[in-house]
């Protein structure tokens, strides 16, 4: 840790899409927050920072203090600054919005304040008095980073295994560059291990490298945050043609290296989800000259947020609502899709069909759940490949937790920062409870 | 349309907006800019023997983002020879006849007074004003507020000025005093015309909490300087309250003190001013600030139905009472209009850590609740509130009838119960 990341990556093209507040403009804007008591901002945020004092810090030039108020609550503030859907969370609860006035631009301040945090090197947070008690971690994404932090702070061992050579999931891999880029991803992990004490063993995947029963022979407990797997495939004819990719795999080459659209001049996005979304937006600022997204449902009702595809709209993007693709055509490589409108149960009407000439289609419609890794344990349930945990995230098997998007089946970053800080609690209270794992080398370790 | 001629006594001008004795009525060329701007007439920078100042002269105080919201300084009178400045009053009364120029001066001996009155009339002067109000720099040299805080230096000097001008004598007070009353009538037994008040605040605006050393800094050092500006207004307000409703006193007044706009103005007026001098708004944002200041003036006299301006002089002095002279049966308690309301609960913060703890959070809603029986009508909430209209203070009938605290020590009237006493 860290990986180097390849020189040339496709999402260096992107240039911040919120430009950062200049110091002045983050003293003016914080001084219009109205302090408001029990606030609906906190309440709306999942970390519950204290919003209303933060911000009261920026306006009166203590940025060190608005920091330290917002990574006490979220780790990964500085993330949540950026790829936060503030709209739908914080800024969109906001009561100015009520007098009709514009919203505290919070995500906005919550950026100014990480990232002079990060630029200056302040460091807020010191590792507990040792527990002797040690805790795995499965997966290095926003989930397990938040729960090794907070475990750090409690005195507990800390090991996170991940798969990939890098940490930070889907921070890393699959937020839209316009929002945040990789090097920030892994520059926001490596500013939180540097707590200390937290061992990563990257290219190795639990259940295949390690036994999922090995690690409570070393570990007391174990915070499980593998978030999803890969696209789910569309199952259609013509799906192996060159040309046809999942979405959450094409946003990882884009971010990771070379996007591969030096030919591609149509491209279809098939889904109506946030992945869509942010696949139609990175393909049009890539310069593909055609992008429609294809959707089974009317506008009103796609998964996606409405403020994203009205940007998505604003950049060129077209829609087809109440369509679904029901093949891949070309010789080879793909030519074109063919399509079909759909009956209010979302199926194929026949006789409507009509395609659209693309030399790419991503699949947008789903990723794989991997809870069911976890289905061999006694006292773990996984029900539509969700592991089921309660609002510690505890499991039911002892000194076994879950969060992120492995258990709540896809959300955003701040959620699995909150829900790996509660599961970050709960162990620790399991432990000193004289729980978890019954971990095997106690006496011998 | 509203005649917003004013008299001030016996000096007349074409509206009641005067520049302040100040960086703004330093010179000929501003003051003639300012009247060409509108205004209606100018308080000359205080003549006297002149003086050098010091860099830096001004210090201001921002609050909640609002820049210059106080401002003080510690400048002196007039840095520039006392006869330019003659002949520029002479060349600006030549351009602008019927725009009053009131010279302000400061000197020390008799003799002084009587040259330097003879010299400002022979130039032109409309009327005279009488420095006795700078709290820094001048007072240590014996002039300034060193006069007007002793009534009897104030009586004595006014009585010269008097004996020796052609045109009315206005008296500057100074507000570094525990009761303006008898600072006024010392003025008024001297025979001045009317007064002008406030002079500044003795202040220490800020501290530089890098260096360690308070502001405005000259060098590793600084002194105490004069308060002006928005955040003044309400003790200017006072001031010119308590002398207008004096019995005996009814000199006219000329207000000074944080007047930024017509608003501002009608304020002033309404407690006895029947014209204002400012000058930190001008220092802010330059003469042009007159426009509105005239305009709404206007548009207030129209919509109140005032034919002229000293028919609004003094309309709220009556009703500026002693604290044992209010009503105590009088009933208020706070409404919150639950359609208005935006849910920040700034009220409930207010009235729990601030006030009498009868707002209150409801389940399900962010519209708090006000519990009547427990609000003492403070009016706390509705100050805080930023949703318009949101919360009213609503008189509640209970049955008392009006009673002072006078009345209740002297025959016992009945008072209400006390509410909010948990």
């Amino acid at each position: 840790m860290p990986a180097e990341l390849p020189a040339v990556r496709s999402e260096a093209a992107f240039e911040d899409y919120k430009l950062p507040l200049s110091p002045a403009q983050a003293v003016v804007e914080a001084g219009r927050c109205l302090f408001c008591h029990d606030a609906p901002c906190v309440t709306a945020c999942p970390t519950h920072i204290d919003i209303p004092q933060f911000i009261r810090k920026i306006a009166n030039g203590n940025d060190r203090g608005a920091a330290r108020t917002i990574l006490e609550s979220n780790i990964l503030g500085m993330s949540c600054a950026r790829v936060c859907p503030v709209e739908v969370l914080c800024v969109g609860a906001c009561v100015y919005n009520d007098l009709e006035e514009p919203p505290i631009q919070i995500g906005k301040l919550q950026r100014h304040a990480t990232d002079r945090a990060f630029e200056e090197g302040w460091r807020f947070f010191e590792a507990g008095a040792p527990t002797g008690r040690r805790v795995a971690l499965v997966g290095g994404g926003p989930a397990s980073l938040a729960a090794a932090h907070e475990l750090r702070r409690l005195g507990h061992a800390c090991t996170i295994f991940e798969r990939r050579g890098f940490l930070g999931g889907l921070n890393t891999t699959g937020i839209a560059p316009h929002k945040m880029k990789a090097d920030r991803s892994l520059t926001e992990a490596e500013w939180v291990l540097g707590i200390g004490g937290i061992e990563v063993r990257t290219g190795a995947e639990v259940g295949r490298d390690v036994p999922l029963a090995d690690l409570e022979c070393e570990f007391d407990a174990v915070f499980v945050g593998i978030g999803l797997g890969a696209d789910t495939r569309a199952a259609l004819p013509g799906e192996e043609l060159r040309g046809v990719q999942g979405a959450v795999a094409w946003i990882e080459r884009m971010k990771l290296g070379d996007a591969g659209l030096a030919d591609v001049r149509s491209a279809v996005v098939i889904g109506g989800g946030n992945t869509a979304l942010d696949a139609v937006r990175e393909l049009l600022a890539l310069g593909v000259p055609q992008v429609t997204m294809l959707y089974r449902g009317s506008e009103d009702v796609m998964g996606g947020y409405a403020h994203e595809w009205a940007a998505a709209k604003d950049a060129g993007a077209r829609a087809e609502w109440r369509a679904v693709a029901v093949a891949f055509e070309g010789a080879g490589a793909l030519e074109r899709v063919r399509c079909a409108r759909t009956d209010e149960a979302r199926k194929p009407i026949p006789g409507t069909e009509f395609t659209i000439a693309a030399d790419l289609a991503l699949v947008a419609i789903g990723q794989a759940k991997l809870g069911v890794a976890l289905a061999g344990l006694a006292g773990i349930r996984v029900e539509g490949g969700v592991v089921r945990v309660d609002a510690d995230g505890f499991t039911g098997r002892p000194g076994w937790y879950a969060g992120g998007d492995c258990a709540n089946g896809g959300k955003e970053v701040v959620n699995a920062a909150a829900e790996g800080m509660a599961a970050a609690r709960a162990i620790d209270r399991e432990l000193a409870a004289g729980g978890g794992t019954g971990r095997k080398d106690k006496n011998g370790a | 349309m509203p005649d917003l001629s004013t008299d001030t006594g016996g000096i007349r001008s074409p509206n009641p907006f005067w520049l302040a004795s100040a960086p703004p009525a330093n010179s000929g060329a501003q003051i003639q800019r300012a009247f060409d701007a509108g205004w209606g007439g100018a308080v000359w920078k205080t003549l006297g023997t002149p003086i050098q100042n010091v860099s830096s002269r001004f210090g201001g105080h921002t609050i909640g983002g609002a820049r210059g919201a106080g401002f003080n300084n510690i400048e002196l009178i007039t840095d520039r020879p006392v006869e330019v400045n003659l002949r520029e009053i002479a060349e600006t009364k030549k351009r602008w006849p019927h725009n009053p120029i009131i010279v302000s001066l400061m000197v020390e001996t008799r003799e002084e007074w009587r040259e330097i009155i003879k010299r400002s009339t022979d130039a032109g002067a409309d009327g005279l004003e009488l420095n006795f109000g700078c709290p820094h720099g001048m007072c240590e040299r014996g002039m300034g507020s060193a006069v007007g805080q002793e009534p009897a230096v104030n009586e004595r000097i006014t009585s010269w000025a008097c004996e020796f001008s052609t045109v009315p004598v206005l008296v500057k007070l100074t507000p570094n005093v525990s009761d303006i009353v008898p600072h006024g009538m010392a003025a008024k037994r001297g025979g001045a015309h009317g007064v002008s008040l406030i002079n500044t605040i003795k202040s220490i605006i800020s501290v530089d909490i890098d260096r360690f050393v308070p502001e405005p800094r000259v060098g590793g050092l600084s002194t105490n300087g004069g308060y002006c500006g928005a955040a003044v207004k309400p003790i200017a307000l006072h001031m010119v309250a308590a002398l207008a409703r004096e019995p005996g006193f009814g000199l006219p007044i000329s207000g000074i003190g944080g007047v930024r706009n017509w608003r501002d103005a009608v304020e002033f007026m309404l407690l006895g001013s029947s014209t204002v001098q400012v000058c930190t708004e001008v220092m802010l944002r330059g003469y042009r600030v007159v426009e509105d200041m005239r305009d709404g003036l206007e548009e207030y006299m129209r919509a109140k139905g005032f034919a002229r301006v000293h028919d609004m002089v003094g309309k709220a002095v009556p009703a500026f009472s002693e604290w044992g002279d209010l009503d105590m049966n009088y009933e208020t308690v706070a409404r919150i209009d639950a359609e208005k309301c935006i849910g920040c609960q700034l009220c409930v913060a207010a009235c729990h850590d601030g006030a009498h703890q009868c707002i209150h959070p409801q389940e399900g809603s962010r519209v708090p609740r006000v519990d009547e029986s427990e609000c003492v009508g403070c009016n706390l909430c509705q100050i805080v509130c930023p949703a318009p209209g949101c919360i009213t203070m609503e008189r509640v009938e209970n049955g008392y009838r009006p009673a002072t605290w006078n009345d209740h020590v002297s025959h016992g009237a009945a008072l209400r119960p006390k509410k909010g006493a948990h």
